[in-house]
């Protein structure tokens, strides 16, 4: 459980962060979503202790961090690529910070092949790829079994199966009931892996919502059906709430009505259907419609991009 | 790889708190498992011994060309032990090194996440560095200058001779003072470049930029300036215009200390 109470985070006079409350909630993945810059490094790095909020509290568990005993029983944190000495190999970094806690040989050992750096264990972390680095960040934030477990963009610089890799252990890592607050740019990996987003712009919160809100309001935007009774089907279909737009003599995209529900209306009318598509439409698109309130957020010109500004290595503070 | 994972493989739980015995054990993992921090600590032992056995060689070699100037000038101890400059840029480094290598590499967050206390990093850091630099300096002294006196032949001296046991420890006490030195400055700069200049800036240049005031200033401040006061107890006829030789030492230890003092109040206050 890590609670936010009117945190704010101010570097001279700019705001990074602005009276930001929340609540990330144990048993379920919570995505931490916003463009490069909104806030979300400086935030996770405030929940570590690592910077001090100028106004406002963060706890973990109950606690301000630097208050737990042993802090990486607490808290598993991945915060920017790599917080590891490059001349290193991956074992002694691991080691290193296992005795800080007293943290057994057999914990580093199995954390190394859990997270499948076997191979290169002894090799040094400067030969590393970027996503042998974020491997090795997983193996140090897992190192003292956390109940709560902190990941900055843990994505960045995955292959597919990295990627797929990383949403299967945060998922399974909620499962056994531990918090899991996973921060991103990419409103579609959120979709696939979080349960639950706090959304932030230029240092405010936005939304603290189920992804599945998210998705419903992105899900069904329309459905595409192709048949040869184009004006017949349209006639059927008509209703309140319900919009049919005619795009081609035999196609046609209907909004409001299901799928499934199209399907049977047309199989009780005996009405040949050649193509019956749901269409989704853009969960960055979707989000822009749920932080469409917060007028900061939106500058001249940027109204209608998405949310996902730049795929690069987002380094924010 | 399998795609089901468990994050409890291994055992994790059965440890407890972060401690500073801990902490010192992390430290001491993190040196030694680093090339750069052992090739360097080697350096400042080799070139400390090379550097006196090898002036000791010549200077017993050239005995009969030296110029009388030389001959007056020379001292069997400071001929033997004058690779404590070599040692006191590795040592020096070193200490900048162990603090800075941690955020030009951003591997401080990952320590100060595991001991969000912060105060135990650098103590153990202090503990660790400073045992390994008395534990190597001290005795690189005296193997520098028993194997600087045999090859100086007749030449030599011993260490029974008044004042010469006395520069041999304190040698190894001044550069481990200088490697605490390091570590105050590499916390307060938090950069390698600007730490190292910043530390040699003190210990080298400021004693040459007061060298160009007036005398008068120069003998009130002289003497107190960190290196001068250190180096006072490395001579063995005490330089009347420099502090009694453990004064200028304890004077040195005590800029060690505020330096330390000022790192440990920032490391608190300051983001990582």
């Amino acid at each position: 459980m890590i609670e936010a109470r009117g945190v704010t985070k101010k570097y001279g006079d700019k705001s990074a962060v602005s009276d930001l409350t929340f609540t990330v909630r144990p048993g379920i993945v919570t995505g931490f979503l916003g463009p490069n810059g909104a806030g979300k490094s400086t935030t996770m790095r405030m929940i570590v202790g690592l910077d001090a909020p100028t106004t406002g509290t963060l706890t973990v568990n109950g606690k301000h961090y630097a208050q737990h005993p042993a802090p990486l029983h607490e808290v598993g944190a991945l915060l920017e690529a790599r917080a590891i000495h490059t001349g290193r190999t991956a074992r002694n970094h691991l080691l290193a910070l296992a005795a800080t806690t007293g943290i057994g040989r057999d914990r580093v050992d199995a954390l190394i092949e859990l997270v499948g750096l076997s191979d290169v264990a002894d090799k040094r972390v400067r030969g590393f790829s970027l996503g042998m680095g974020q491997r090795l960040g997983i193996a140090s934030a897992l190192l003292g079994d956390p109940r709560t477990l902190i990941l900055d963009e843990p994505v960045n610089g995955l292959d597919p199966e990295g990627i797929l890799w990383i949403r299967n252990l945060l998922r399974s890592l909620a499962a056994e009931g531990r918090t899991v607050f996973v921060s991103s740019h990419l409103m579609s990996e959120m979709a696939l892996t979080a349960d639950q987003v706090i959304i932030i712009g230029k240092g405010r919160l936005l939304a603290d919502v189920p992804v599945a809100q998210v998705v419903a309001q992105a899900a069904g935007a329309y459905v595409k059906v192709r048949t040869p009774d184009a004006a017949g089907l349209r006639t059927l279909l008509a209703g309140p709430d319900v919009t049919v737009t005619t795009t081609a003599p035999d196609e046609l995209q209907v909004a409001g009505l299901t799928s499934d529900r199209i399907g049977t209306i047309a199989a009780e009318h005996r009405i040949a259907l050649f193509e019956l598509t749901p269409v989704h439409g853009s969960l960055e698109q979707a989000f822009m419609e749920l932080t469409r309130d917060a007028v900061e957020f939106r500058t001249p010109g940027t109204l209608e991009q998405p949310l996902a500004m730049s795929a690069s290595t987002g380094d924010e503070r | 790889m399998s795609p089901t994972v468990q994050a409890s493989a291994g055992p994790a739980r059965s440890s407890g708190a972060v401690t500073l015995p801990r902490t010192i054990a992390s430290e001491w993992i993190k040196f030694r498992t680093l090339w750069s921090s052992v090739l360097v600590a080697t350096v400042s032992v080799v070139g400390m011994i090379g550097v006196g056995w090898v002036g000791s060689f010549f200077t017993n070699a050239d005995w009969a060309h030296m110029r009388p100037r030389e001959l007056a000038r020379f001292d069997p101890v400071v001929t033997s032990l004058n690779g404590y400059t070599v040692a006191e840029l590795a040592v020096g480094t070193l200490g900048v090194l162990l603090v800075t290598g941690e955020y030009s590499t951003g591997m401080i967050r990952a320590t100060m996440a595991a001991v969000p206390a912060r105060l135990p990093v650098l103590w153990a850091k202090l503990i660790v560095f400073t045992g390994l630099t008395a534990v190597l300096m001290v005795p690189t002294a005296f193997v520098s200058f028993l194997g600087g006196q045999a090859l100086l032949g007749t030449h030599s001296t011993s260490l029974s001779a008044p004042g010469v046991l006395r520069v041999v420890i304190a040698t190894g006490v001044y550069l481990t003072i200088v490697g605490v030195l390091g570590v105050a400055f590499g916390a307060l700069v938090r950069n390698t470049a600007g730490g190292i200049a910043a530390l040699f800036g003190v210990l080298l240049v400021l004693p040459a930029i007061v060298g160009v005031l007036p005398s008068t200033w120069q003998d009130t401040i002289g003497p107190y300036l960190p290196a001068n006061a250190g180096q006072a107890a490395l001579s063995v006829t005490p330089d009347p215009a420099a502090l009694a030789p453990w004064t200028g030492m304890a004077v040195f230890a005590a800029y060690a200390v505020v330096a330390t003092g000022v790192a440990a109040v920032l490391l608190k206050r300051r983001d990582v």
